[in-house]
């Protein structure tokens, strides 16, 4: 079992959908079906909706905090998400949506070596203390 | 809670003081001035956050300017935005300026009166401007995302972090221009190429450029930190010689030894332009300027390219820019040969923040990197990136055209 840094504590578990390029959710991720839509993205056309989304760091736009705070109201974020480093565009997501609708989304910074072990379509369980399961008995 | 007067206050400073624990802040400082970009109406949850603020009364502690909304206030019914989008965009506007910020609607808040100065400590949201203001401004703010950009100018703190300290505005990455012509580097386009190119390549380290020779302007330094901040993470850049924290390889990197060093040379920029054009063929059906906002310096350089000239009837010609921009530009007769040439103004507002383009526009032209970047995954559209002076000319023949003499090999 590896363990990451918990940014924003919770369990979530699912499949992961994991890249090494990073992501402006702004531009990058309609809330409306929780499709990633930037077409220069490896990930562009994929769902994630309820699934673990590893992304090294949010690129660019500020935006980003505001389209995850949507997707977490209209029901199409992802259930945690993993990054590199402790990533404060995710983190502020998450708090402001705890603070405004008691939805924090899980948010772990895992070391390199672990984040470039994730498969994408691994069954991954992430736990309260920052543990996580890779390929767990779903 | 020091500051935090008011159940407005308790929220933001509650927000705030959970974000400082996420930075590893041990204390907050003061700020003297804030840029919100939480304005961009994206949908319910911020207009909800922003209601939320202004009905328990919240106000900002310092100067604030705001970032572009989600329509031109008094011009949206011009375009395709629908009524009932506009008016949640236009509820969001409110509750802002209720909060007792300055109405600016302008992603370029550097080109306004509230401009920063060298070594001021502020809190800006909106990715280009905070690229303009630690780097060519030498003014200090961490890479404030939406929502809590707005917490900030309510308790007047931020954590003291990042880029607000001295020590973490060292150089990291240096990148040698090799080979690139002084013809190229005094050419408008060559600053959105350089600057897609630095945020790619960039990750979370901060680049310093050396060995640009060519004295660029405040709209080229505007342009090139707006494509690395949409390509990239960049928040801050150094050009030795040219930005104020820069003057030496030596400062920059404030006596440290560069972590990476990467030559950039022709065949490297060639690629980088060739990324921001989504589009084939020389079909064109919109020509769009303006991200980040037009300055007066650019208003008047694009009414003498335009001046006597008419746009193809089957070509739409759109200038972004800010209300007092446009105000300025319109007083000092800038806007008339625009208007002549059948090129239309928008303010407050962009197409990346506003659904005003007709939906059957699919082929852009632009000279913005970021509106390049943005507009095919955004707005479902191809573009061609293009120097100003090639816009104009495309927009006059209606198909692109573009000067290729100071790419070519």
């Amino acid at each position: 079992m590896m363990r990451g840094k918990v940014v924003i504590p919770g369990s979530a578990e699912g499949e992961v959908m994991v890249s090494a390029e990073p992501l402006s959710f702004w531009g990058g991720y309609d809330f409306h079906t929780g499709e990633i839509i930037d077409r220069r993205h490896p990930l562009a056309g994929q769902i994630a909706t309820g699934k673990i989304l590893a992304l090294p760091f949010t690129r660019g736009s500020s935006t980003t905090t505001a389209v995850l705070l949507e997707a977490v109201r209209a029901g199409t974020a992802p259930a945690a998400l993993l990054t590199t480093g402790v990533d404060s565009f995710f983190a502020l997501a998450s708090i402001v949506a705890d603070e405004m609708y008691a939805r924090p989304i899980p948010l772990l910074a895992l070391k390199p070596v672990d984040y470039a072990s994730l498969r994408s379509g691994d069954w991954i369980v992430i736990r309260e203390d920052g543990g996580v399961e890779v390929n767990a008995e779903k | 809670m020091v500051g935090a007067k008011g159940p407005a206050a308790k929220l933001a400073m509650s927000i705030l003081a959970r974000m400082a624990e996420v930075y590893g802040a041990t204390e907050l400082m003061d700020i003297s001035a804030a840029h919100i970009d939480s304005t961009i109406y994206i949908g319910e949850a911020g207009l909800e956050f922003a209601e939320r603020l202004a009905g328990l009364g919240a106000k900002v502690a310092v100067p604030t300017t705001l970032n572009v909304s989600g329509l031109d206030e008094h011009g949206w019914q011009e375009w395709a935005v629908p009524a009932d989008w506009a008016a949640k965009a236009y509820r969001q506007m409110v509750a802002y300026q209720s909060m007792g910020c300055v109405p600016t609607w302008t992603c370029a808040p550097y080109q306004t009166d509230l401009r920063p100065v060298f070594g001021q400590q502020i809190a800006w949201g909106e990715s280009n401007a905070i690229a303009f203001a630690n780097s060519v401004l030498g003014a200090r703010t961490e890479r404030y995302p939406d929502l809590l950009d707005i917490c900030c100018a309510i308790t007047g703190r931020v954590p003291a972090v990042g880029l607000h300290l001295t020590e973490n505005r060292a150089g990291q990455l240096l990148l040698r221009l090799v080979g690139v012509p002084l013809a190229l580097q005094q050419d408008d386009s060559f600053y959105p190429v350089l600057g897609h190119l630095i945020g790619e390549v960039a990750g979370e380290q901060i680049p310093v450029v050396d060995g640009l020779y060519a004295r660029p302007t405040e709209d080229q330094l505007k342009a090139l930190g707006a494509a690395a901040a949409s390509s990239g993470a960049v928040a801050l850049f150094h050009i030795i010689g040219v930005t104020p924290e820069a003057p030496t390889l030596g400062a920059a990197f404030q006596d440290r030894q560069p972590e990476n060093v990467l030559s950039v040379d022709m065949g490297w920029l060639r690629q980088a332009r060739s990324e921001l054009t989504t589009a084939q063929g020389d079909d064109l059906q919109m020509v769009v300027l303006g991200s980040p906002h037009f300055s007066i310096q650019e208003f008047e350089q694009l009414s003498k390219l335009v001046a006597g000239q008419k746009a193809h009837p089957q070509v739409k010609f759109l200038v972004t820019s800010s209300r007092v921009m446009v105000e300025l530009a319109r007083r000092a007769g800038f806007l008339q040969s625009l208007e002549d040439f059948g090129g239309r103004v928008t303010v407050d507002t962009c197409i990346l923040a506003s659904p005003m383009l007709p939906p059957d526009i699919k082929l852009l032209m632009t000279n913005s990197g970021k509106y390049a970047y943005y507009a095919p995954g955004m707005l479902n559209t191809r573009v061609t990136f293009g120097s100003l002076a090639d816009c104009v000319r495309s927009a006059i023949a209606g198909r692109v055209l573009r000067d290729e003499s100071l790419w070519e090999e």
